[in-house]
């Protein structure tokens, strides 16, 4: 599964780039390199086949029981993009690790960007759309990570928030589109849906779905009017921006509107939508460009307008447009990355990005000033660079409608574009690089390091090349790409330069001579360089609707919330008697059943009377607290009794050693709180509140009668009967547990060590004054830990242990099992922490409880792991019988060892909390002041 | 025996609300223990009322009680378990950090 590990590699690497920047600076570095260069080796294979001509698919089973598998592609378009972003993505990994300064952290940023490869590899190659889609939001999350990158800038934060809200509300669209598309086709698989075009377009859902999945490429490709995202994304380090807008991020939009072409395109709506808006990306896109100072600005805007053409590319559907359309993207990505990185050296090396005070760099920085000067020229479309080709390309496809009323227009736009597109690349050059001396820099510019230019030299000789020779360079990938977006065969096309006295040709000369003639007329008479004009527009809009939002939903919890907990519960708990009383009405059958009842005997009926009594006890006597948790006690054990008489030992044994774990926890917190509840509720609250409360215990009350009298049907059969020769135990509570519903168990241990780190967090550094006397104004006893206790107690712990371990043991076939073994052991132990001091027994039993908590978990895991090795689902168990000497035989089953994880886990969550809290009292003893109690 | 066994239930769990309606956390966490015993409770009767057969797969017993539910309720009472011990150590942390112990966390006269 080559794919598979591709897509993983940088997922698996991140959290490594992470932990090894600890030991070295420039460690993270490294291991990004080495899992980009692993990833593009791995593809190395597919190559020979995907040239000929084959699609790869590979397919992991995931869930079959719904139909979900893990499915990935690789065609001619997957091949370019996950080379597109391997490639340079190991070029920008090589620049970051000269731009990042000392004070960022590296590894952070490496796992960063590892994230967001991972994610982009698995737009590209899924084959599922829903799997395209998560990867899709992957991209989202790990972008807000990026570009939030300096978290303590407020346009870092502010920017990557808005990028999250704009993709994030664009890949909601998605998510409705793609179940859309499903639902038309009957199938999420590319293969399915690329040959079901006529289908699609001719299905009712069409337009809603085209909408839905062109909202979620456009707010992605930063299209007009969800543009304003990208601008303001610039606030990430610059080797992110040159990694997010040039080859990936935004172009996850375009590679969508790529992938879906052939499924999708052909229509009307689809020429208007996409074209139109592509039009106009490109047209505001190019306007806005040449009037920003800010160079990662202009930038920015000019990455709209290209991504608007490649939109109208894609939006005027014929297959030389899609050519032409595959063909810019391969050369924006490779021109603005080199862009991107330039103006990161300036920035790097020059202190500021504003190009009102950059002047005359050429004297300072000539080897990189000749760099940004070719790839800006072929950002211009200039001959003999790549930029020239695919534009050449664009105006030729523009021209198509001509012979139709208001044709003119795409072809008068898109020269316009060009008009504008030189003139911002002309900026660029003349602007930063000569019109005289610079203006106050903060530094004195100079070269960068030499490897910082390497990325930078590597992607102009790329632009050149290709420019030069296209046949040579760019067209087998170029053609089986192009391939893969047609499914159908490729149009005739001649990528040669020169291509005659053609209107392209005309459209090109103008916008070069326009381009210069705007620039320099626009510095000259409108200032350029001195226009300080911000308009409002879609920005402010957003944030308007933002705060509406906030507004809107504000005022929602204010209306449902009233800031009283006692007030909410008793309205929930209302609302539920009302609903269940409801129901009693509605129906007319009897409240009693037919079912033979059992006869009340003596014993029972006084451990009735007993638990009731508590319970009664606890509530009227809950003012003075430790008589109440003395009568919780009671009720407590009262129930395990209950447990014990109908069947249950398992749980007559788990609920009488939970229960004196709760009284001793509860018993300790209870030292450091006040010791008497004030009366604070007028009667006839109370009143109001005893009818609620016997009105819930009424109707709880008859609808266990009402079941209980009934008789019923049971899925048991199959656990009864599964038990012996599925789960290898006879304990078949214990098997369910560790077994049939392993996985639940699992999760259950896993909330439970989540509740004892959560404990822990909040206990650790805490400081509590615990009272100087009892609440008889008596004051402690000097005697803290009794003699008789402290040496009973340790002569018994060996014997607690062994009771436990045998638990342990036996519980796949006898009463037991990790929970019970695993809270004996635990109460053994706090006894000895009770008896002889919490100093005294954690310098005897030096155990890290989170070390112990971790290898629990890592055992109840690993065997479920440990199935998918032997080829069965997630945790299959297996036994078998051992001939022990002396012991005799002896049941080995793998869920044992699931059951030990769950005791380690239980032992350790709960001597964390216990010891936790008993460190809390250590401490309160030792601090003089006391507080009285009242 | 069933009309006793859903007395309890309705005794715990009408006390249990009662307790957690206090407007101090103290009585709250107890509250919410005894709804947690009757929830349990009530949660193993749904394999309606059983003696002395308890699902331990022996030869030449007359029957087994429904495991299932015991096996639901094993997980609940650790679980509760938990949960009560969070929800007192919360109430610890605000009494610590508020300086009252009453449930909104604001003292009332």
């Amino acid at each position: 599964m080559n794919l598979l590990i591709i897509v993983l590699l940088p997922f698996i690497g991140a959290p490594i780039a992470a932990g090894v920047s600890k030991f070295g600076r420039l460690h993270a570095a490294w291991a990004a390199g080495v899992v980009a260069l692993c990833a593009i080796s791995l593809l190395i294979p597919g190559l020979i086949d995907v040239f000929s001509g084959e699609v790869l698919i590979q397919r992991l089973s995931w869930m079959p029981l719904i139909g979900l598998d893990l499915v990935f592609r690789l065609d001619g378009l997957g091949l370019l993009f996950a080379l597109l972003i391997l490639v340079i993505g190991l070029l920008i990994i090589l620049y970051a690790r000269y731009y990042l300064s000392t004070q960022d952290d590296m590894g952070r940023f490496y796992a960063y960007l590892l994230l967001f490869m991972g994610s982009m590899l698995g737009i590209v190659l899924s084959e599922n759309i829903i799997q395209l889609l998560i990867f899709w939001e992957l991209t989202s999350l790990s972008s807000f990570l990026l570009i939030s990158y300096w978290q303590h800038r407020h346009e870092s934060r502010s920017g990557a928030r808005m990028a999250l809200t704009i993709t994030g509300a664009g890949g909601l669209a998605l998510l409705g589109g793609c179940l859309l598309l499903g639902e038309i086709t009957g199938s999420y698989e590319l293969s399915v849906i690329l040959q079901s075009g006529e289908i699609i377009r001719n299905h009712s859902l069409y337009q809603p779905m085209l909408i839905l999945v062109l909202l979620g490429a456009f707010t992605k490709s930063a299209q007009f009017p969800f543009h304003f995202w990208l601008p303001n994304a610039m606030a990430a380090p610059t080797p992110v921006s040159a990694y997010l807008h040039s080859a990936t991020m935004v172009k996850a939009g375009v590679f969508l509107l790529a992938r879906l072409f052939p499924a999708l395109s052909g229509t009307a709506e689809w020429f208007w939508l996409v074209s139109v808006t592509g039009l106009l990306t490109l047209l505001v896109g190019a306007y806005i460009a040449l009037w920003k100072h800010d160079l990662k600005g202009l930038l920015a805007y000019s990455t709209i307008s290209h991504l608007g053409l490649v939109t109208l590319l894609f939006g005027i559907g014929t297959p030389m447009a899609a050519v032409a359309g595959v063909f810019h993207i391969i050369n924006h990505a490779t021109f603005k990355a080199s862009l991107f990185m330039a103006a990161g050296i300036i920035d790097h090396e020059a202190g500021t990005r504003d190009m009102r005070r950059l002047r005359g760099l050429w004297a300072f920085m000539p080897h990189t000033a000749m760099l940004a000067i070719v790839a800006a020229a072929a950002m211009a479309g200039v001959p003999l660079l790549n930029g020239f080709l695919s534009k050449e390309m664009f105006f030729m496809e523009t021209l198509h409608g001509m012979d139709q009323t208001w044709g003119w227009l795409m072809p008068a736009g898109a020269t316009l574009a060009g008009i504008f597109a030189v003139a911002y690349s002309l900026r660029f050059i003349h602007n930063v690089f000569f019109d005289g001396p610079p203006v106050d820099l903060p530094k004195t510019p100079h070269e960068p390091p030499r490897w910082m230019k390497i990325p930078v030299e590597i992607l102009v000789a790329l632009c050149l090349l290709v420019g030069m020779l296209p046949a040579l360079t760019v067209a087998p990938i170029l053609s089986i790409a192009s391939g893969a977006v047609l499914q159908a065969p490729l149009p005739e096309y001649d990528l040669a330069i020169w291509h005659g006295f053609n209107p392209a040709f005309w459209m090109s000369v103008i916008a070069l001579l326009g381009g210069v003639g705007v620039y320099f007329g626009f510095s000259a008479f409108l200032s350029l360089r001195t226009h300080a004009r911000e308009r409002p527009g879609m920005k402010e809009f957003y944030h308007f609707l933002l705060e509406g939002m906030f507004f809107v939903s504000r005022s929602f919890t204010r209306l449902l919330h009233i800031d009283s907990l006692q007030r909410m519960v008793f309205c929930l708990i209302l609302f539920a008697v009302l609903l269940g009383t409801a129901s009693f009405m509605t129906g007319n059958t009897a409240l009693i059943g037919e079912r033979e009842q059992l006869p009340i005997d003596g014993v029972s009926f006084v451990v009735a009377l007993i638990i009731i009594a508590a319970a009664m006890g606890t509530a009227i006597l809950h003012r003075q607290r430790f008589v109440s948790l003395i009568m919780i006690g009671t009720v407590g054990l009262g129930v395990a009794l209950i447990f014990a008489k109908f069947s249950a030992p398992d749980l007559a044994l788990t609920q009488l050693s939970v229960e004196v774990v709760t009284i001793v926890l509860i018993l300790l917190a209870l030292y450091f709180l006040p010791q008497y509840t004030p009366v604070e509720s007028k009667p006839f609250r109370r009143g109001r509140d005893v009818l609620l409360a016997v009105l819930a215990g009424g109707g709880i009350a008859s609808l266990a009668w009402a079941v209980l009298t009934r008789p019923y049907e049971t899925i048991a059969d199959y656990f009864l009967t599964q038990s012996v020769p599925g789960g290898g135990g006879h304990n078949v509570v214990n098997v369910i547990l560790v077994d049939f519903r392993g996985y639940d168990t699992l999760g259950e241990i896993t909330v439970m060590a989540l509740a004892g780190l959560g404990i822990y967090a909040m206990l650790e550094h805490l400081q509590l004054k615990g009272p100087s006397h009892d609440t008889f104004k008596r004051s402690w006893d000097e005697d803290k830990h009794p003699l008789i206790m402290a040496s009973l107690t340790r002569i018994v712990l060996p014997l607690a242990l062994l009771v436990a371990i045998f638990i342990l043991l036996r519980g796949h076939n006898l009463p037991g099992g990790g929970f019970i073994a695993g809270l004996i052991t635990a109460v053994a132990f706090i006894t000895q922490y009770l008896a002889n001091g919490t100093t005294w027994t954690q310098t005897r039993f030096p155990f890290d409880m989170h070390t112990i908590i971790a290898i629990g978990l890592m055992f109840a895991a690993t065997t479920g792991l440990g199935s998918w090795l032997f080829g069965y689902p997630f945790l299959t168990s297996t036994f078998g019988h051992l001939d022990w000497p002396l012991v005799g035989e002896f049941e080995l089953a793998s869920a044992m060892v699931f059951d030990l994880g769950v005791y380690l886990v239980v032992v350790g969550v709960t001597l964390l909390i216990i010891v936790n809290l008993g460190l809390v009292h250590n401490s309160s003893h030792n601090t003089k002041i006391r507080h009285k109690i009242h | 025996m069933e009309a006793l066994i859903s007395l309890i239930i309705g005794v715990l769990t009408a006390c249990g609300v009662y307790l957690s309606l206090r407007g101090r956390t103290f009585p709250v966490v107890l509250g919410l223990t005894l709804l947690s015993y009757a929830a349990n409770l009530f949660l193993l009767v749904m394999g309606r009322l059983v003696i002395g057969t308890p699902p331990i797969i022996v030869d030449g017993t007359n029957g087994y009680t429904d495991p299932l539910p015991q096996a639901l309720v094993l997980t609940a009472i650790v679980i509760s378990f938990a949960m009560t011990a969070f929800v007192i150590v919360l109430a610890l942390k605000t009494y610590k950090e508020l300086g009252n112990d009453h449930v909104d966390g604001i003292h009332k006269p």
